[in-house]
């Protein structure tokens, strides 16, 4: 069992909560690094910029521009991460560009050398994922791979497979951004995904609220919220502040009895 | 020529391969979705009825075959046989409609309601407005900002063909980003949107696909010039690149005689002749790119250049040494094209006067010797390009 997997786990006591931060957002983002996890992450996924990210809605994308505007590198995001250890996981998501860029192996150990535990590249499908997956493996980082509402459930068994450290189930049809309601497609997904696995399901996309983290997390392990602490994050909160709105998250999640009757399929 | 040679269907590149290029690249939600459009594609390009409904428009509606013009003034200044593939002369001015009628068809037959596409000078878009008014879908167009402001022109040909036309403010607010902004308007509408990509870029079946499209271009070209040359075939066959679509198109009809293949990129937008192997839009690839990763803005007068990847099939013919890439300056199209309308009365596109640029610089080197013979691709025509060629001319003018 990797680390990722030690900390990450369905029968750990409580709905798993990991906050989303882009790498080199603002000049002092690894204080927020540092808040969110002092304030009751599991697990911290990392945003390294990319100039072209097809998948992110208005606010990862302003993010990711100002993130590069500042001079943030794939280099410079993980030193700051080597500098600045937290005590719970670091995951990074970026697009396959810049982890192919270097080659999937130099990238995948980068990774590690930086503490980083888990990996998250939403442009390499199944199809696509071999090289990094061996890459990544070999490095003892995470692959963690998406599934979709649409995800048909023989391909859905077949991600969970190779998914490693947890799934990231994508709750809705759609790109990243906050939301009014969670999407009905959320629960059944992480229904569907714990029928087929025992590795952890983290729902994201669209979870904005401390009430649409509950209610995420009735059928899911985990969730993942990005763009609503982003949005945050780019209105000038302070650390303080971004610990804050973790806190509440961590709350609400917390209200959520960590063992439902979904867990009789899973 | 009377009929249209539509050619037999050529077989989906395994995994959407061309050789180290090419591949899916894409979120998982789109997965479905790309495996139905290269179903329904592979299926339909088998079927007759397809084909000859597709072959009925080509024809009827869209003025096919094109002609393939002696440009005989030019071919005596640089000493050069020049012939020109009119693709400007197809409806709505551009190669794009044979791309568009082909997926249109594809769409209805499907079942999905409605269209989308991305657009860069606005003539892909200009195309897909007319095949959505054509079949009765309604149509949405991602452009780039900056697009939207420098060919207004075509931005009202789509709107008076009744389709919506979405200004992308991302990024360097062009082509790469209006792209972008497609895809992710398509992950949330694959159920009833169908996705009409324009060039041969994209996640598989894509570039097979548009360039099954666009082959009519090769096809026709090499009949007539069997017609017209004593040789049969060209010594030389160019055309634009962009994604590149007129040129896979093109390149498909010459790619098994000995002519050499050239594609012309902008100098600003050079992915082929300039780029290294990259992932972006859903394929490998070759892109401008930093050291980092960060895909670099492409710059170029011509909006339908203004990409700075290619489509795999172009990085797969210029690893195997089966198609070369060269470049030119905005300043050589410009001039082209006004060499083209002063010398044969034609208004080329800026994008197809790139092509012509780098046959006149090469007409007379050992690149186009004299007495050489070479084919064209007039990808479209340059109505849409007025304003920038009327400012060219004042400057050069008052120079």
């Amino acid at each position: 069992m990797t680390t990722l997997e030690t900390r990450l786990r369905r029968d750990r006591g409580r709905k798993l909560l990991m906050p989303y931060l882009t790498g080199g957002v603002t000049p002092d983002w690894t204080d927020h690094l540092r808040a969110i996890a002092d304030a009751g992450a599991d697990a911290i996924e990392v945003g390294i910029p990319f100039s072209d990210p097809t998948l992110d809605g208005v606010t990862i994308q302003e993010a990711s521009d100002v993130a590069l505007a500042r001079g943030a590198t794939t280099d410079g995001v993980l030193a700051d991460l080597s500098r600045n250890r937290v005590e719970v996981p670091v995951v990074v998501s970026t697009y396959a560009n810049l982890a192919l860029r270097r080659g999937a192996g130099r990238f995948c150990r980068s990774l590690a050398e930086a503490g980083v535990q888990g990996l998250i590249v939403p442009d390499l499908p199944l199809e696509e994922a071999g090289a990094t997956s061996v890459a990544a493996r070999a490095a003892n980082v995470d692959l963690a791979l998406l599934a979709s509402p649409a995800t048909p459930t023989h391909r859905l068994r077949e991600i969970a497979e190779r998914s490693r450290g947890f799934v990231y189930a994508v709750s809705l049809m759609g790109i990243t951004g906050e939301r009014e309601h969670l999407a009905a497609s959320a629960a059944a997904l992480a229904r569907r995904l714990r029928g087929v696995t025992d590795r952890p399901v983290f729902l994201g996309f669209g979870i904005s609220t401390p009430a649409q983290a509950a209610a995420a997390a009735r059928d899911a392990d985990g969730v993942i919220v990005g763009a609503a602490l982003m949005r945050r994050l780019l209105d000038g909160a302070d650390p303080a502040s971004t610990a804050g709105f973790v806190r509440s998250l961590r709350t609400a999640l917390d209200g959520v009895p960590a063992r439902t009757t979904a867990d009789a399929g899973g | 020529m009377e009929a249209l040679a539509l050619r037999g269907p050529t077989a989906a590149p395994v995994a959407g391969r061309f050789g180290r290029h090419g591949g899916r690249f894409v979120p998982e939600p789109l997965i479905p979705a790309c495996e139905e459009v290269e179903a329904a594609f592979a299926e339909a390009w088998a079927d007759p009825g397809f084909r000859g409904d597709l072959a009925w428009l080509l024809s009827r509606y869209a003025g096919r075959p094109t002609p393939l013009t002696p440009a005989v003034r030019l071919s005596a200044e640089l000493g050069v046989t020049v012939l020109l593939k009119r693709e400007d002369l197809a409806h709505t001015g551009s190669h794009k409609i044979n791309n568009v009628l082909g997926q249109a068809l594809l769409a209805r037959r499907m079942g999905k309601r409605r269209l989308i596409a991305e657009t860069g000078a606005g003539m892909h878009g200009v195309a897909t407005a007319t095949a959505g008014a054509l079949l009765g879908l309604p149509v949405t167009v991602f452009m780039g900002e900056r697009d939207v402001e420098r060919q207004a022109h075509n931005v009202f040909r789509m709107r008076l063909l009744g389709a919506q036309v979405v200004p992308v403010r991302s990024g360097s607010r062009t082509l790469k980003d209006a792209t972008s902004e497609a895809m992710r308007h398509w992950v949330s509408a694959t159920e009833d949107a169908y996705y009409c990509v324009g060039s041969v870029i994209g996640p598989h079946p894509y570039p097979w696909l548009v360039r099954e499209l666009q082959a009519v271009i090769g096809q026709e070209a090499r009949h007539q010039c069997a017609e017209q040359l004593s040789a049969g075939t060209p010594d030389q066959v160019v055309a634009c690149v962009g994604g590149g679509s007129n040129a896979a198109g093109t390149f498909a009809g010459f790619v098994d005689t000995p002519a050499r293949l050239v594609g012309v990129e902008a100098a600003g937008g050079a992915g082929a002749a300039l780029g290294e192997v990259g992932v972006l839009h859903g394929f490998q690839s070759l892109f401008l790119q930093d050291e980092q990763g960060q895909i670099r803005e492409a710059r170029s007068v011509a909006a339908g250049l203004d990409y700075p990847g290619v489509g795999p099939e172009h990085a797969h013919l210029r690893d195997l040494g089966r198609a070369e890439y060269v470049t030119a300056t905005d300043e050589e199209a410009l001039a082209a094209a006004v060499r083209l309308a002063r010398a044969e009365g034609i208004v080329p596109a800026i994008e197809s006067a790139h092509a012509l640029a780098w046959v006149v610089r090469a007409a007379g080197t050992t690149d186009l010797p004299t007495g050489s013979s070479v084919l064209v691709t007039l990808s479209g025509r340059g109505d849409k390009d007025i304003a920038t060629l009327t400012t060219y001319l004042g400057d050069e003018e008052a120079r």
